[in-house]
């Protein structure tokens, strides 16, 4: 699905100011962590950004479900159960599970979420 | 030595904003320190001066059950230097508060002159990970009551802060 460009333009600035990467390394591929470096404090950062921003209200948990990664019913082995991801899908539509749903290890979910998403989550909060 | 890098508040509004002053002295002994034969205030330092102001704004706005630590400083950009005999005044306002953490945005004035400017972040250790206390509930109360916290406070509203209940509670103890 194709990101609207005046919102990836914002979340590109928004992500400029909160990580202090330059321009030309936020693209709709790079993920958060992985290729950003972001770390857990950022995401509150962003999420106060993108509030501001975009004028939206984001309820804890809504970008980053650590209440399912870290609930004992959805996670064995350290591994997200069949019950986990249908609650994933559910709660978080804007993201593509394909590639995590192959190896659902719970660290391995924000390491995969990338720019894309991020625009994604915006694009459906403003749909409200 | 004990780490307060601010003096006093001269403002405090409730989860809103505060200002707190500095008074740069040629006794400390980072002036001698620092840079030799150049007594000049650190920014270090100063950013810690300003992490203190903001940090207990958010503090008291939680009723001090939060372990409130800077997390992330986002940005701190000094415009000249301070020097021994000089105010500076820390300006600090609350830009949101969230369940996790906070953000402040903050300026630093030498009198009327923009000394240095900042946003940061705060985290609200999780209580379950991190049971070591940050300050006893009675250094806590002191630190207010040190920086004239409950002296000059007030609520968003501008009637008289008051003590939180775990404050309270000591004198019954």
């Amino acid at each position: 699905m194709a990101i609207d460009a005046d919102i990836f333009e914002k979340v590109k600035a928004t992500l400029v100011d909160a990580l202090g990467v330059d321009d030309d390394e936020v693209t709709e591929e790079a993920t958060l962590v992985g290729d950003l470096g972001a770390e857990s404090i950022d995401f509150l950062d962003i999420v106060f950004r993108l509030e501001k921003t975009f004028g939206i209200k984001v309820e804890r948990g809504e970008l980053f479900p650590e209440d399912i990664l870290t609930n004992a019913a959805y996670v064995q082995n350290n591994r997200i159960n069949e019950e986990g991801l249908a609650e994933l899908r559910s709660r978080l539509p804007f993201i593509d599970l394909t590639e995590f749903e192959k190896n659902p290890v719970v660290q391995e979910f924000a390491s995969r979420m990338t720019v894309a998403d991020m625009c994604r989550f915006v694009e459906y909060k403003l749909k409200g | 030595m004990r780490w307060y890098w601010i003096d006093r508040y001269t403002e405090f509004v409730r989860g809103e904003r505060a200002t707190a002053v500095k008074n740069i002295s040629l006794a400390e002994e980072h002036m001698h320190d620092h840079f030799k034969y150049f007594p000049v205030m650190p920014h270090s330092l100063v950013v810690e001066g300003v992490a203190q102001t903001g940090g207990l704004l958010i503090s008291e706005y939680k009723n001090c059950q939060e372990k409130v630590v800077l997390a992330k400083i986002v940005k701190a950009i000094f415009h000249c230097e301070a020097y021994p005999g000089q105010t500076l005044t820390y300006r600090v306002h609350a830009e949101n508060i969230h369940d996790k953490g906070a953000s402040i945005t903050a300026t630093s004035h030498i009198g009327d002159v923009l000394h240095a400017e900042f946003e940061m972040m705060f985290a609200f250790l999780d209580t379950a990970q991190w049971n070591k206390e940050l300050f006893t509930m009675r250094e806590h109360r002191h630190l207010l009551h040190s920086f004239h916290v409950y002296e000059v406070g007030v609520n968003a509203d501008g009637t008289p802060l008051q003590e939180p209940e775990c404050f309270l509670r000591l004198d019954k103890e």
